[in-house]
């Protein structure tokens, strides 16, 4: 590591003994960045600030909140009318989990689409596939929270797969809920781990950012970084090109906060959670409808638990499904076409998602959980017969063309 | 191009959204669709509406409904002064107690409390009302699909007859909007349902606005203070992006990036390079 130059003592004192100021000069000043990454390159620090943001906002909330089934949802409600700008934290932490949904989407497709997940980033992609694993458990009981209709029995649903679970399964569910249903226990420890899942999924982004700074960024060209003329010093570039990110991104975030709070939810849940009234239609909230719809499109229960977990487990051995040399979509004609095929897949599978599991609905969510995971066991054999495109030189080289095409 | 494909699929997500709110409207008619005042960005509450709509409330729908979230001094922030807010707190009695000799006792309301409950529990609700349980209407607006162009209809959908093939169960009534058409709600508003102090005239359709802009008030308290607040942050927010925007211009400009080589980490760079060189 590169030792801090300083004439503050004081500074310098603390730096010889715990270098925090070098570490953070060589991470986040230093740093090498390639020189060519574009916009979709934001979402990774944009996803790091939400985190940040939901975990203030979530313990400010937490202070105001009762974890107790008669309370809950009024508790909820007062914290909007009678906590100084409770409104503002809650409104906060409910469109936050939105706003970090679709950031997160964006950050994994721009992966698979960029091939950042090859060698020597796998570890790299699979920490980021626990994130996200962990991420949806913790929306997942945060949303049982305000204890509402669709809380309720979204905890209801969901809880009830692992009774498919053979022999154990019914004790499983037990066990999980605390009692022989979704009741006070059940919401009590929800927030214990709604909690607590965040403070995990803090650590899991140090070590994601660990990883990362081994091999640095992937880029959209997909090569490796040659020489130092391909690279950037992360400060000024690309903390001023994150800020810039970030700010747009800010206005469609607060634009939820402050004229669309309830955009993203599900009005049912302002009904309070009633053990003996069923809704309509049980939805789960809207990230999770591609594998709701996923779960829903196999006719046997445990078949349907197991292919939905399928689903996201595959995303750990993508790396080596993949056996392509080349990472960029750019340079793979086929790749690319299967890959825009099933972010239009996912967005359909989460359609048909809220979608009664019937008729041709139901044919239709078959079909496309085919597609799903078709996409992903052709992988290996395209790796192997499809002819790419030569890959360009030098990053350096690529962007000095780009730079001159625009000057000319 | 990628650039635009993504952005379309990525506006194809969003305009999902609103798809699932609105999918189980389609079965009942079509809502009718009303200007609020209180609608868009800059909307705010209409006070003496809202005012004539607390009178709707308290003297027609608070029989039979609760609105446990609100309350009496909240009457204050839609223009009633604290002491005719007190006058009409002390129209309630409430229990309270117990006093010094453990005797639970009835005494007025006051701003302090809830607005009073109609029934002592649930299963009172329910006894009084056919068995139906009249629902707390204090988020009501934010519960339904439609949210206040629903409760407008619902007060005034009901037909006197139901359709001729429609076979409406014991104790219900027909109401165009209302999810099977059949609620055990009598129709609570009619014409001169209420004498408007402020001499408004006492129309179905105008007790049915003003009660559902009381009732989205009730809803979302804090509306004209986050909006307020809003306009502010975003505009804030605009400013602070277009400042980071040349600022980004700039930074990426001065420098050429064709030229520009990473200099102090030359020597480190290719150590590192050598470190984490993997056997191809
Ligand atoms: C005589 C008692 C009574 C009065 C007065 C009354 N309601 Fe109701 N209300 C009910 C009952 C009972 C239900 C439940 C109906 C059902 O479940 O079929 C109900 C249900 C409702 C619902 C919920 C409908 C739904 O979508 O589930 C709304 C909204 C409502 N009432 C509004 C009002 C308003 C506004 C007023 C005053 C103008 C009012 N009610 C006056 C008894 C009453
Ligand atoms: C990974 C980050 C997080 C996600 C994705 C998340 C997600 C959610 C969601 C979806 C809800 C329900 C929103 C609603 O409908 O009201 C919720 C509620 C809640 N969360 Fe979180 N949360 C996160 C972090 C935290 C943290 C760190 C805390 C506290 C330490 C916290 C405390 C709460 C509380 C108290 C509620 C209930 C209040 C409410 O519903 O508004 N959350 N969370």
């Amino acid at each position: 590591m590169k030792r801090m130059q300083t004439d503050n003592r004081i500074l310098m004192w603390i730096d010889t003994r715990l270098p925090i100021f070098s570490y953070s000069s060589e991470n986040l000043v230093s740093y090498p960045t390639p020189k060519n990454l574009s916009y979709w390159w934001n979402y990774g620090s944009i996803a790091g600030i939400v985190l940040v943001i939901m975990i203030v906002t979530g313990i400010f909330l937490a202070m105001n909140y009762q974890p107790h089934a008669d309370v809950a949802f009024q508790s909820v409600e007062r914290i909007v009318r009678d906590v100084n700008y409770g409104w503002l934290l809650r409104n906060l932490h409910m469109n936050g989990a939105s706003m970090f949904f679709i950031v997160v989407y964006i950050h994994m497709f721009r992966g698979i689409y960029f091939g950042s997940y090859k060698a020597p980033r796998e570890l790299l992609w699979m920490i980021g596939v626990t994130i996200y694993v962990c991420m949806m458990a913790t929306a997942f009981m945060g949303y049982v929270l305000p204890w509402g209709q669709m809380s309720f029995w979204g905890a209801t649903v969901i809880t009830n797969l692992f009774s498919a679970i053979p022999l154990i399964g019914d004790y499983i569910v037990v066990w999980i809920w605390g009692g022989f249903s979704v009741d006070a226990p059940t919401i009590n420890r929800f927030f214990v781990w709604h909690y607590l899942l965040p403070m995990i999924l803090f650590m899991l982004v140090v070590v994601h950012m660990w990883a990362l700074h081994i091999h640095k960024s992937n880029n959209p060209l997909g090569i490796e970084i040659k020489s130092p003329a391909d690279m950037m010093p992360f400060h000024p570039f690309y903390t001023i090109k994150d800020l810039y990110g970030l700010g747009l991104f800010m206005i469609v975030f607060m634009f939820f906060v402050f004229f669309a709070p309830d955009f993203f939810g599900e009005p049912d849940n302002y009904i309070p959670a009633d053990p003996m009234v069923t809704p309509p239609h049980i939805v789960p909230e809207w990230y999770f409808l591609p594998f709701y719809a996923i779960l829903r499109a196999i006719p046997d229960k445990l078949g349907g638990v197991i292919v939905m977990f399928a689903g996201v487990l595959i995303l750990y051995v993508l790396p080596w499904l993949d056996t392509s040399k080349v990472r960029a979509a750019t340079y793979r004609p086929i790749f690319k076409q299967l890959f825009w095929i099933f972010v239009a897949n996912a967005l359909f599978l989460g359609w048909l998602g809220q979608k009664p599991s019937e008729g041709a609905y139901l044919i239709m969510a078959q079909l496309s959980t085919g597609y799903y995971f078709l996409f992903f066991l052709i992988l290996p054999v395209l790796g192997k017969y499809e002819k790419t495109k030569p890959l360009p030189v030098s990053i350096f080289e690529e962007v000095r063309k780009k730079r001159r095409a625009k000057e000319a | 191009m990628q650039m635009r494909k993504f952005l379309i699929s990525a506006a194809c997500a969003i305009s999902f959204l609103p798809g699932i709110a609105s999918a189980a409207v389609a079965e009942a008619d079509a809502l009718p669709s009303l200007k609020w005042s209180f609608d868009g960005i800059f909307g705010s509450y209409d006070r003496p509406q809202l005012r004539r709509g607390s009178q709707v409330f308290l003297e027609v729908c608070s029989g039979c409904h609760s609105l446990e979230m609100v309350y009496y001094r909240n009457l204050v922030d839609i223009g009633f002064t604290t002491d005719q807010a007190k006058a009409m707190a002390s129209d309630y009695e409430i229990e309270d107690g117990p006093d010094d000799e453990g005797e639970m006792y009835m005494r007025p309301a006051k701003l302090s409390d809830r607005f009073v409950k109609p029934f002592a529990n649930t299963n009172a609700a329910r006894f009084a009302n056919g068995g139906a349980f009249p629902p707390d209407l204090s988020v009501i607006t934010k519960a339904r699909k439609g949210g206040t162009d629903y409760i407008y209809g619902l007060m005034t959908g009901y037909l006197d007859d139901a359709p001729a093939d429609f076979d409406l169960s014991e104790g219900t009534y027909y109401n165009k909007y209302y999810p099977g058409h059949q609620i055990f709600m009598a129709q609570p508003l009619y014409e001169e349902a209420v004498d408007y102090e402020d001499g408004t005239e006492p129309t179905l359709e105008q007790h049915a606005k003003d009660i559902t802009a009381f009732l989205a008030w009730a809803a979302n308290p804090e509306m004209e203070e986050r909006k307020r607040l809003g306009i502010k942050v975003i505009l804030y927010l605009i400013i602070l992006t277009a400042m980071f925007y040349a600022l980004k211009r700039r930074i990426w400009s001065n420098i050429s990036l064709e030229e520009f080589v990473h200099d102090p980490y030359v020597v480190e760079y290719e150590q590192e390079m050598q470190r984490h060189k993997r056997p191809n």
